[in-house]
């Protein structure tokens, strides 16, 4: 059968499609190996053991500079616990009632809502934070300063809400409904079959919910840098301190190409990619178990 | 008269993955006829239709193994260019499927991939084909309109027009009927005895009075393997295997 | 009756949960819209809109920060879409090898779970240095389509699949290749997916202030947008940057939380057209 006139162009489609595809995949490889490639000589001249576990970050003392990033990392992860465990406990709620409880058009108007909160830029929260936020506390508390791991954290859940609610009411939403008739028909509550029934049926997307909350407070930069204080001090709630994403930020404009300071801030992105790719791989498998399940 | 049987399958076999859906079938579809397959549901009749242009190959995991020609060449060898295949062997499916474009565009639309561009040729296609299908009358004032608009039976005469419009020459249908109401079923039907003059069709069709009424030669496939083909009225009155007869006096099916 | 009177505790405080959660998740999205609405309206005036910054005349406009926020979505989305549209029909469409659509949709989802700054960082060397763009809008618009990339691949691989596969049955049917499928009959079908999806991505770009802060400059005066050489060497604030910008190292919250009006309304604007392009059909 003779060929016919399109066939070239079918086939330089397919590559250049498959090329678009593969853009992705050289994207994050390039991502990493530039993080590997300017994170990794600051690692090595500090020693791995003195950057993780050094508790003094003083990377523009002229004479002898140190890079431990010990108080940011911790900072870091008690600020995510924290946005954790004051915002999943408002998202799951919030995601029961616009799954199960809410009338049908009043989650018709609250879903967007909840978009809506997802689609403030994060400087906004950072502003609001800073203005109302942080004076407010510095008022109730009586501190000398209103930036604090306190004032971040209560940012962070906020940021964290909008992902938590969307993931998890979806995840409610697609409970069997024939689960919940069932504990109906044994003389259960509606609000008794939610709690017993709906959640742990619906619990592998709510633990996705959570974990995807944990790395979003990971990786929030802007908004925290303008509440947190930004000193290198091991974190403690009411203290000012330093996350790995605002220690990159903080510095990032200020230290000069090729410098030891800016090498130290590339160790920190490596810190920290490594970090999202653990929850992103761990996000994958609660995922994944939910469709076994 | 002397009949040239323009496709052939010499001891086909067909797999989805590792369910065989049809066993060692062997076959001639003749020129200028219309074929129809019959058989109950799932007796790869379906499967068969689709070999003919290799719409199977949009099923991942399929195997194919025998000899399937067309004109003599290997359908399933590798140097087969598909589209062209494909523009040969035309084919109405089951659901009317029109384009969510114009009745113009949806027309025009094989003719164009097919590298017509030239205006005045493309309206003469689109008329031709529309007249073909028996649908010109009806929509020739609004060859502009969606074609989603159309009912139902318009629809499929709209998807045989557009069949028609690329020049092929053997239409593939399958159960081109079945979605219809029987007013646009017998419309259907006419237009398949008079499209047989220019076309070799092969139909499958789950309704065997419509094979009787339309078809020239008939296929009987059950559980991947075809059982009997011969004149259709030859196989109706006087079925050679005991299997077609019990099906085509309603013992099952 | 004990054990009936806990339950029925138990069971009120059930059902006030969920309400009360709710409650607070709206009261939160009506304090922090009220709390910019209330301090930045009044500073808001159409002068700020149209004006640009001049400390010598004591004047206050954010035009040219508009403007670069306008240029930055429009070549971000122009570098995303068509290799985001591009991959997702690879990805949906053709995918012969399992495993490479494994990695690419690993990649993708990677890419959209890391944090903006680790954008910024590789933004600023890749494209500021080893590209030569230094700080300037394009290289930030460049570095947030690789951002966007996995929102715009989303979107259409959804819309990709609500195309009904009786549509590249019929066009294949007909002798069309798969590429020609695509284009003629199934991306128009998917047109509203995608337009939607591409407006998900305007809204991270409007909202993104890290990347650019350290790819894009931080300029507040106009520039020249009206030739090549211009548009390339363009630097700037974008709205988001503004903003940071007067509230952190100015202190001008007049400023700020006007600039936060005008992103609230954006992000608003963008949702609702987000809604009303993907729902119709």
């Amino acid at each position: 059968m003779r060929k016919s006139r399109e066939r070239p162009g079918e086939l330089f489609m397919g590559v250049l499609l498959a090329a678009c595809a593969l853009a992705a995949v050289v994207f994050l490889l390039l991502i990493a190996l530039y993080l590997i490639l300017a994170g990794l000589p600051a690692i090595r001249k500090a020693g791995l053991g003195e950057f993780l576990l050094g508790t003094v970050w003083d990377s523009t003392n002229a004479e002898a500079p140190r890079f431990g990033i010990l108080p940011m990392l911790l900072t870091s992860l008690w600020g995510a616990a924290g946005a954790v465990v004051l915002g999943v406990p408002v998202g799951f709620f919030t995601a029961v009632y616009l799954a199960k409880a809410a009338p049908r058009p009043l989650a018709r108007v609250l879903r967007p809502a909840v978009s809506l909160l997802a689609g403030i830029p994060s400087v906004v929260y950072g502003l609001v934070g800073m203005c109302a936020l942080v004076p407010a506390l510095r008022a109730a508390l009586d501190l000398p300063a209103g930036d604090s791991l306190l004032a971040a954290v209560i940012v962070l859940a906020v940021m964290i809400l909008p992902s938590v609610i969307d993931l998890t009411t979806t995840a409610l939403e697609a409970v069997p409904r024939e689960y919940e008739e069932g504990s109906l028909a044994l003389g259960a509550t509606e609000a008794e079959t939610w709690l017993r029934v709906s959640a742990p049926a619906a619990r592998s997307g709510i633990a996705a919910a959570v974990v995807l909350g944990v790395g979003r407070a990971l990786g929030e930069a802007m908004a925290i840098l303008m509440v947190a204080g930004n000193v290198p001090n091991m974190p403690g709630l009411l203290r000012s301190v330093r996350f790995l994403t605002t220690g990159i930020a903080i510095e990032m404009n200020y230290a000069s190409p090729g410098s030891l300071q800016r090498q130290a801030l590339f160790s920190i992105g490596l810190v920290l990619f490594v970090f999202i790719l653990l929850v992103n791989l761990l996000l994958n498998r609660t995922l994944k178990g939910r469709k076994g399940a | 008269m002397k009949e040239k049987d323009i496709i052939k399958a010499r001891n086909l076999d067909f797999f989805y993955g590792r369910a065989q859906a049809l066993r060692h079938v062997t076959a001639a579809i003749p020129a200028g006829r219309v074929t129809a397959l019959i058989g109950p549901s799932g007796c790869g009749k379906s499967t068969f239709l689709r070999t003919l242009n290799r719409m199977s190959d949009l099923v991942e995991g399929t195997r194919v193994e025998g000899s399937l020609t067309f004109h003599g060449e290997e359908v399933f060898s590798p140097n087969v260019d598909v589209t062209e295949l494909r523009r040969r062997v035309g084919m109405v499916f089951q659901k009317p499927n029109p384009f969510p474009m114009s009745i113009y565009d949806n027309v025009a639309y094989g003719p164009r991939t097919h590298g017509r561009w030239n205006r005045a040729a493309l309206d003469d296609i689109v008329e031709r084909s529309l007249r073909a299908a028996a649908i010109w009358d009806e929509v020739k004032d609004c060859l502009k309109k969606d074609a989603l608009g159309l009912s139902g039976g318009q629809q499929q005469r709209v998807c045989i027009a557009r069949a028609l419009a690329v020049k092929p020459e053997v239409l593939l249908m399958d159960e081109a009927t079945s979605a219809l109401d029987p007013i646009s079923t017998a419309r259907i039907e006419d237009l398949i005895l008079e499209l047989r003059e220019h076309y070799t069709i092969v139909m499958v069709t789950h309704n065997m009075q419509q094979a009787l009424r339309v078809s020239d030669k008939t296929a009987f496939f059950l559980l991947g393997e075809l059982v009997e083909i011969g004149d259709t009225e030859t196989l109706f009155s006087m079925p050679r295997d005991k299997r077609t007869e019990d099906y085509i006096t309603g013992r099952f099916g | 009756m004990a054990k009936g009177r806990r339950r029925r505790a138990w069971n009120l405080l059930a059902a006030a949960l969920p309400r009360l959660g709710a409650l607070v998740t709206v009261g939160l999205l009506a304090f922090v819209a009220g709390y910019v609405l209330w301090r930045g309206l009044p500073g808001l005036s159409w002068a700020l809109l149209t004006q640009e910054e001049s400390v010598l005349h004591g004047q206050v406009g954010i035009a040219p920060c508009i403007l670069n926020t306008v240029y930055v979505i429009a070549v971000s989305l122009a570098a995303a879409l068509p290799l985001g549209v591009g991959a997702a029909v690879y990805l949906t469409e053709y995918a012969p090898r399992r495993r490479l659509a494994a990695a690419v949709e690993f990649a993708a989802e990677t890419l959209s779970g890391l944090p903006s700054i680790l954008y910024a960082m590789v933004g600023s060397i890749l494209f500021c240095t080893v590209l030569g763009l230094q700080k300037s809008l394009l290289a930030g618009s460049l570095t947030l389509a690789i951002m966007t990339l996995p929102t715009v691949i989303r979107a259409t691989q959804e819309s990709l699949k609500t195309v009904p596969r009786s549509y590249r049955e019929g066009a294949l049917g007909l002798g069309a290749g798969k590429w020609r499928t695509v284009r003629t009959v199934v991306l128009p079908s998917s047109v509203r997916g995608i337009a939607a999806g591409c407006i998900l991505a305007a809204g991270r770009v409007v909202g993104e202030s890290a990347v650019l802060l350290y790819t894009a400059g931080l300029s507040t005066a106009m520039q020249d947008f009206s030739s090549l050489s211009g548009l390339v060497k363009a630097s700037g604030s974008t709205l988001t940057v503004a903003l940071y910008v007067y509230a952190k190292e100015r202190s001008d919250f007049t400023t700020a939380f006007a600039v936060a009006t005008v992103l609230l309304f954006l992000t608003v604007l963008l949702n609702l057209t987000a809604g009303a392009v993907g729902r119709r059909r």
